[in-house]
């Protein structure tokens, strides 16, 4: 396999008030092509730092970030919006649909910004929410499905502009046990069948283990999951 | 317009506010409408009246008659091509607040004086052989629902007939048009012969002559002339020609078009703090939303084209209706300021089309820029 996410000697640090917090200090992380990784951690550990980093949302202090090939740490915000646009599909835990669009409107949102016909959208749409089993919610507002529902959503979302890397932060926390499984083993399947890299942000160690590689992040640090777990 | 779906559900998240918002900028512009379709209206009939033709009233004041006897001495001065004349008779039908304009004059060279006016030969015919007859304005006929044939029973404050009574009964022979408001169809017009014979003072005198000219441009040389003729005498006269008549009389009433200005603005100001706080509202709360799209590959200019998309539906959409609820209603306004047939011009509901336009735009730039600021990592993380 190939590597493609590369991060090499990656710092970040934010300031909070009057103080600069340092979240990532020399962090170095490849993720293989067709790989679903899991990052776990505690609440301020920079996992979700890393995951921002990765896809694109936020841009390190020093150090490379190359995805598929290409810098992405030097992209001007706006080179960097184009790039999410045609290489990151995002899944959030609160899933963030817009509540005014129907199901069908919100997979279509990152197609309006490409050059596909209405017909050619609209055909996409239909086939990403037939790929998280939801075709015949195409027409429900976010208020009219449930949790686990929405959450497939925003998978089809995610997936309906045929993305690099599938991006996910705590897909499964606002979820019950049952629905979480049926989420995870959808982002399994899109992971196995359709070859989707995914990096996946998480606290339930059940979650992780879907994944194919568990890493642990610690103080801006990397650590197998074992040992983190261990720790 | 792929964009649609997504300004348009914008716009929609809060009904309540939206509509609230809509019917202020409605009532917004329907008064830009019909003020400024007044004014435009003024204007065009101020355009519209004539400058061929000579005006022609006492210079003590309008009330004041003339002798009949000065038509001869009119018609001689060069340049003057004919010479009508007009008698105001104060009327009302029933009660004395259903007021009835109501006018006699030289019936037969009503035509030649006034080629504007729309009347038929048979109607002409018919006022010749009906002494008591009368012509009535289409807006009349229509408001008061009268048709020729009618018999109606008018009182007059002012004149008495012979018998001592207030009473003058006419027959409708004729209704005669304008086109476009270039002459007032509210009147109801009658013989002088008639009203002159019946009449128990002034007799010999009218109120008003009409002179038409030859050249317009030496409209202000004949008035001169003409009133050269009566100068120094008891009955003095002052001539000017029709539209400077009426420019005069609008510029009694002050400078409407400051008025208007002035009204206008401070409704238009106090309604971009209206629609600002809406769009500020209304961004404010989608600043999560906002930074998904922006998460999914929408630019900062494209945010700013939602916004500002949203704020010129919002303004437009709600002046479009406006100014067409004034444009509906612009008719019977025109009509009660004696311009019935004229619209509201098209030049005016461009106008505050534009001026819509400008509203939108201040309001939305502030949330725009806000909009555009926005941090993906903060506003997802909820700071």
């Amino acid at each position: 396999m190939t590597a493609l996410v590369s991060i090499k000697q990656v710092y970040k640090s934010y300031v909070r008030g009057k103080q600069r917090v340092e979240v990532l200090h020399g962090l170095d992380l490849n993720v293989e092509k067709g790989e679903f990784l899991a990052l776990m951690g505690p609440s301020g550990s920079g996992k979700s730092t890393l995951l921002n980093l990765i896809g694109g949302l936020d841009r390190p202090d020093r150090g490379e970030i190359s995805v598929a090939g290409q810098r992405i740490d030097s992209l001007s915000s706006g080179q960097l919006a184009k790039w999410r646009a045609r290489h990151v599909g995002f899944v959030f835990q609160f899933y963030n649909l817009l509540p005014v669009l129907t199901a069908e409107r919100n997979v279509e949102v990152p197609l309006l910004l490409t050059k596909l016909s209405s017909r050619e959208r609209k055909r996409n749409v239909q086939a990403a929410l037939e790929l998280v089993g939801l075709a015949d919610r195409a027409k429900h507002k976010p208020s009219e499905l449930s949790g686990g529902q929405q959450q497939r959503v925003a998978i089809a979302r995610a997936l309906v502009a045929d993305p690099t890397l599938l991006v996910c932060d705590e897909p499964t926390g606002d979820l019950d046990r049952e629905t979480s499984d049926s989420v995870l083993q959808l982002l399994e399947l899109l992971n196995r069948e359709q070859g989707k890299t995914i990096v996946m942000v998480t606290h339930d160690p059940r979650a992780a283990g879907h994944a194919s590689r568990r890493l642990y992040v610690d103080k801006g640090s990397l650590a197998d999951a074992s040992l983190g777990a261990a720790a | 317009m792929k964009y649609l779906p997504l300004i348009w559900a914008g716009l929609w998240r809060k009904r309540v506010r939206t509509v609230l918002t809509m019917l202020s900028v409605i009532v917004a512009f329907v008064l830009f409408g019909v003020m400024h379709g007044v004014t435009a209206g003024i204007d065009q009939m101020v355009n519209q009246m004539s400058n061929s033709r000579l005006r022609i009233q006492s210079r003590v004041n309008i009330t004041e008659a003339l002798p009949l006897a000065h038509r001869a001495r009119i018609e001689s001065v060069p340049g003057v091509l004919g010479v009508g004349y007009y008698n105001f008779l104060g009327t009302y039908y029933q009660e004395p607040r259903n007021q009835v304009s109501t006018g006699a004059m030289d019936i037969g060279g009503l035509r030649t004086m006034f080629p504007e006016i729309e009347l038929s030969q048979e109607a002409v015919d018919a006022m010749a052989q009906t002494r008591d007859g009368a012509l009535i304005g289409h807006d009349l006929a229509e408001a008061r629902g009268w048709k020729i044939g009618d018999r109606i029973p008018l009182k007059s404050s002012v004149w008495m007939r012979k018998d001592g009574a207030p009473d003058w009964t006419f027959e409708i022979v004729g209704v005669y048009g304008s086109a476009r408001g270039k002459v007032p169809t509210n009147e109801l017009w009658i013989n002088y012969g008639y009203f002159d014979e019946e009449r128990t003072f002034g007799n010999g005198t009218v109120t008003l002559y009409f002179v038409r000219i030859n050249e317009p441009a030496r409209s202000g040389e004949i008035a001169e002339q003409i009133d050269g003729l009566f100068a120094n005498s008891a009955n003095e006269t002052q001539t000017m020609n029709e539209r400077d008549w009426l420019r005069g009389r609008v510029a009694q009433i002050g400078n409407m078009a400051f008025f208007v200005n002035a009204i206008i603005g401070a409704v238009m100001f106090t309604l971009l703090f209206l629609t600002g706080n809406t769009m500020m509202q209304s961004v404010r709360e989608r600043i999560p939303e906002l930074a998904v799209l922006k998460t999914y590959g929408f630019s900062s200019g494209a945010i700013v084209s939602l916004v500002l998309g949203e704020a010129f539906l919002l303004c437009g959409a709600a002046a479009g209706i406006g100014l067409g609820i004034a444009r509906l209603a612009s008719p019977s306004i025109f009509r009660a300021i004696g311009a019935g047939g004229l619209a509201l011009p098209w030049n005016v509901i461009a106008t505050g089309l534009g001026v819509a336009a400008v509203v939108a735009l201040i309001s939305a730039v502030p949330p725009a820029w806000r909009a555009q600021r926005i941090s993906i990592v903060d506003a997802l993380a909820g700071r």
